[in-house]
């Protein structure tokens, strides 16, 4: 059933190709797909696993990558800190089950980031347990870099949170 | 299980960004269903090809159509079509009482224009399966209370 979720995912990525002829919009458009299933997949996850509440950034990336991606797509990427204030997190792909069935990406889609899903996914999620984070794609397995990496910018400092009430 | 509400949430915000695009271009919402169709169609294609890969020859179209409600429907919905009539002359009705893409909205009047739309990804689904296992086909979908449908 996972080969239904990916091969669907790639039709999506080929009708969005067709559709916009600029990679950035294809990229933009995954993006804001992926927000908005991150805003919702983030209930199903808290209903599936009932974990407590993280107490800092590194606890949520952790959880990110060992709990989320093993439930979601079946790997467990590994997690590293890249920035002194403890807010930067990168996770490292090395196996990616959205790239399953394709091989290469076509010449003239040079800049397309395939698994752009991913990042509107996490960013959403996030954004629904009060969390702004910018979510990006630092190396891309597809584009001739050795590995997949995703970072985590977290925007707002630990102290912050708890003057937020809304 | 876990994969399933993945897939469940993309294919239901798919149907909603391709609607929303086409409302901001004017006129074009026969096109939306025949791009959803037609993303089936690829992705039926693949899926079939992967999962009679060991699976023996089959003997004629019933055979197939028996395939297509019991494992196809079983590996991609988790349950069995409920329901298959046949007029033997190529007309096949296949009913499942609790379609999984339908589930997740409310079983009374008020959506039921709307699931015709959710429908259209699976009738490009089966229409891709049938087409990679030799038949050509036509695949209307009909839903009359939900989350039932034919």
């Amino acid at each position: 059933s996972r080969e239904l979720f990916v091969l669907t995912y790639g039709a999506l990525v080929a009708q969005l190709c067709k559709e916009y002829e600029k990679d950035e919009d294809v990229n933009a458009c995954l993006d804001r797909m992926g927000y908005s299933i991150g805003t919702r997949l983030i209930d199903d996850f808290l209903a599936r696993s009932a974990v407590k509440k993280c107490r800092s950034y590194s606890e949520t990336a952790d959880m990110i990558a060992q709990v989320a991606f093993k439930m979601y797509l079946g790997i467990t990427p590994s997690v590293s800190c890249s920035s002194a204030t403890g807010n930067e997190f990168s996770l490292i792909l090395d196996k990616n089950p959205l790239v399953d069935f394709v091989e290469e990406l076509p010449a003239e889609r040079a800049s397309l980031s395939y698994c752009n899903l991913l990042c509107g996914v996490i960013r959403g999620a996030l954004e629904m347990v009060h969390l702004a984070a910018e979510v990006t794609f630092l190396q891309d397995r597809l584009k001739g870099d050795a590995v997949t990496e995703i970072g985590i910018t977290f925007l707002r400092k630990p102290e912050d949170r708890k003057h937020r009430r809304n | 299980m876990a994969d399933e509400a993945l897939f469940l949430l993309l294919h239901s915000e798919m149907v909603a960004g391709l609607y929303r695009a086409a409302e901001q271009s004017e006129g074009e919402n026969g096109r939306c269903t025949t791009k959803l169709e037609s993303m089936g169609f690829r992705v039926g294609q693949g899926l079939i090809e992967r999962f009679t890969k060991d699976t023996a020859r089959f003997k004629d179209e019933l055979d197939i159509m028996k395939f297509i409600c019991k494992d196809f429907w079983t590996t991609v919905f988790k349950k069995q079509i409920d329901n298959l009539r046949t007029n033997h002359q190529g007309i096949y009705v296949l009913q499942d009482n609790k379609f999984r893409l339908l589930t997740q909205m409310s079983a009374g009047k008020q959506y039921l224009e709307h699931a015709p739309k959710y429908l259209a990804f699976t009738c490009g689904l089966i229409r891709g399966g049938l087409s990679n296992l030799g038949i050509k086909s036509i695949v209307t979908a009909e839903v009359s209370s939900m989350p039932a449908c034919k």
